[in-house]
């Protein structure tokens, strides 16, 4: 029976993937995020322009909506771009995300079922490829969003020769 | 497949059948007399049951199974005629299930899965089929399953069903829900009769007999025991002659049922742990359940989460015992095993959680008195008097349960399956699952802004098997990351950073 006790300094801990995603995925979350907030901020300041007697009600929140949905835009993706980081070595892939939620993923090459890659309408006019690697874990997939394009197929078509590679059943 | 289907499906279609006549029946009596009523009803009747009856002997006409070396073939349908072709290796499920009509016939139901995880796809259903051609089928499709050596592995009963269990299958959510239900049904019946406004009256009329609190007390008492009943009916009719065993081909076979025969077998290869579930009524009764963490079960289905169910609720001391000995562990279960409890800090979370549910709560009644009316500011007050104790007690408890171990040694140097983590959480649902080491596929690691204020992470082990993820919920840091790390040795390593030394000595 194994009981990890760790007393000594310094304490473990994850370090950051070694690459960051690429720079134009900064632009590609603040247009994401801002078509996001435009929908109902655009909905109740349409509303509140027909009804005039509700006009107070829907334009005070379209108004915060509006002011809180810039600050997120100009202020989320820079954060974003600082931690989301992502390292493909000959043993695993390994991600880091979020800012408030932080989560790290790993998944090792041998245990690799699928690799993808998805380019939305948004990331295309960014050049950008999100790359997804799941697992046969219904909850496992690894993915890494604002890769550049050409990265992304060569990771892709790295990761599914590596996969190959291992003949076994992954489960 | 068999004639009997013919039968089945005429029986099928005349139950429902004659409970709609005789509503239908009634309806026209009250408006003209007994013999119209009977004159309209009879016909339809019959034809309805004829009906059933030729296409329960048309779809036996229509599906053909046949097994050759490499798949296992089904040609069905009426009006789309399906063909189907499941190679064998894929098969991972072979499942009986009879109801009291089929076994009166001598027949079953079978249900062939191969486990994928698109659904209705993944598994074909034959019905009806007779019980001897069915045992052999499974028998046939589950050949590729068995292990090297599978005469030890024939080792019998694994656990016997005992009435005494009786006594957790009313303590569920059904007990409440199932009282509800039949006062609610009580109505509509009531409504198909006409006489639904009688029925209220005469429950209002009681509220004349008494004070109105022991009155309205009595109803809920009268709705638990009813409730209570019907689940443990139900409960008998699920689990009555209770086997779990295994059999010399290397399945784990549970077989139960009172009225409704099933029996289910899962290969033991497919096995990645197992988890011991305690909800809270029951774990105060001491009791437990034992659940399969198994591959390719099927998901998606009505019955899914009972087909996973190696063992119903039965004492905890026992359910330990049958771990055990589905795992082949020879000392004691994993699930068992005492665990490394969580730092203070998980404690704090779980206490701010508790109490700003009560709050939120609180401010929402309160708020709807100030606005509507002072009565529910005297429910406020009185409802947290009761809530806050509640929240505390449920917050230590699930302090209490957290933990995480690891048993056995790394991959292929331990005992048969290489050893398993162990993680334990959760208050209303206690559930502590014991993973195979190996059967780990990857780790996330979460934490949220609160978390890394209090030094804590929670880390995710990520499997094929069960739910897909198993979670060790606000460990220590440094802690949770070395758990990680020792359970699969070398996937975590190169990206750690820190007390090296200290981990590498465990690896």
């Amino acid at each position: 029976m194994t009981t990890p006790t760790i007393d000594e300094s310094p304490p473990l801990r994850l370090r950051p993937p070694r690459h960051a995603v690429d720079p134009r995925a900064v632009g590609w979350w603040s247009v994401q995020l801002g078509l996001w907030i435009a929908v109902p901020v655009v909905t109740l300041g349409v509303l509140g322009l027909l009804i005039p007697p509700a006009r107070l009600w829907l334009l005070v929140p379209a108004g915060i909506l509006a002011a809180l949905g810039v600050l997120a835009t100009v202020a989320l993706p820079r954060l974003w771009f600082r931690h989301h980081r992502w390292e493909v070595t000959d043993e695993a892939v390994y991600t880091r995300t979020g800012w408030f939620f932080q989560e790290w993923r790993v998944a090792p090459l041998s245990r690799i079922q699928t690799v993808d890659t998805v380019r939305g309408p948004l990331e295309q006019r960014f050049g950008l490829a999100t790359l997804t690697v799941t697992t046969a874990s219904a909850k496992g997939a690894v993915k890494v969003e604002g890769l550049d394009a050409e990265t992304a197929a060569t990771l892709s078509a790295d990761l599914t020769a590596a996969t190959q590679a291992t003949p076994e059943d992954a489960t | 497949m068999d004639r009997r289907a013919f039968l089945a499906g005429g029986t099928y279609t005349a139950l429902p059948a004659a409970g709609a006549a005789l509503i239908t029946a009634y309806w026209v009596t009250v408006g003209t007399s007994v013999g119209v009523a009977l004159a309209w009803v009879l016909p339809a009747f019959v034809v309805v049951t004829a009906v059933g009856a030729a296409s329960g002997e048309w779809m036996w006409r229509v599906t053909r199974y046949r097994v050759d070396a490499e798949r296992f073939h089904v040609h069905t349908g009426v009006v789309f005629r399906k063909r189907l072709a499941l190679r064998r290796e894929r098969i991972r499920s072979v499942d009986l299930t009879a109801d009291p009509v089929l076994r009166v016939l001598g027949a079953v139901t079978v249900r062939v899965g191969t486990g994928e995880h698109a659904g209705a796809e993944g598994t074909v259903t034959l019905w009806p089929v007779r019980r001897a051609s069915a045992e052999a089928l499974r028998a046939t499709l589950l050949a590729h399953a068995a292990r090297p050596g599978g005469a030890e592995a024939g080792d019998g009963a694994l656990a016997r069903f005992d009435p005494g269990w009786i006594r957790f299958a009313p303590l569920s959510f059904l007990t409440p829900a199932l009282g509800a239900a039949a006062a609610g049904g009580t109505l509509q019946v009531a409504e198909w009769f006409g006489m639904q406004e009688r029925v209220i009256g005469t429950v209002g009329s009681w509220f004349g007999l008494a004070p109105v609190l022991l009155v309205s007390l009595a109803l809920a008492v009268g709705l638990i025991v009813v409730g209570g009943v019907a689940t443990v009916a139900l409960w008998v009719e699920a689990w009555w002659n209770h086997t779990l065993d295994r059999q010399a081909d290397g399945t784990l076979h549970v077989r139960r049922g009172l009225l409704t025969t099933r029996s289910i077998s899962l290969e033991e290869s497919r096995l990645r742990g197992l988890e011991v579930v305690e909800p809270l009524a029951a774990r105060l009764a001491g009791g437990a359940r034992v659940d399969a963490v198994a591959t390719g079960l099927a998901t998606g289905e009505e019955d899914k989460a009972e087909s996973r169910t190696l063992l119903p609720t039965a004492p905890k001391q026992l359910a330990d015992q049958v771990a055990a000995k589905v795992l082949r562990e020879p000392v004691a279960s994993p699930t068992a095993a005492v665990l490394t409890p969580h730092p203070v800090a998980a404690r704090g979370r779980r206490l701010r959680w508790a109490l700003a549910t009560v709050l939120v709560t609180e401010a929402v009644v309160v708020l709807l008195g100030v606005l509507l009316t002072p009565v529910l500011l005297h429910a406020a007050w009185i409802s947290a008097l009761v809530l806050v104790p509640v929240a505390v007690l449920l917050a230590l408890d699930a302090y209490r349960a957290l933990g995480h171990t690891l048993t056995g040694s790394p991959v292929g140097t331990g005992g048969p399956a290489g050893g398993y983590l162990v993680a334990r959480s959760g208050t209303v649902r206690r559930a502590t699952v014991a993973l195979q080491r190996r059967g780990i596929v990857g780790w996330t690691v979460r934490r949220s802004w609160f978390q890394r204020r209090a030094g804590l992470v929670t880390v995710v082990a990520t499997t094929a098997a069960g739910s897909g993820a198993y979670t060790v919920r606000d460990a220590g840091e440094a802690d949770g990351l070395a758990l990680a790390d020792a359970a699969v040795p070398g996937l975590l390593r190169p990206f750690l950073v820190g007390d090296q030394e200290a981990t590498a000595l465990r690896g």
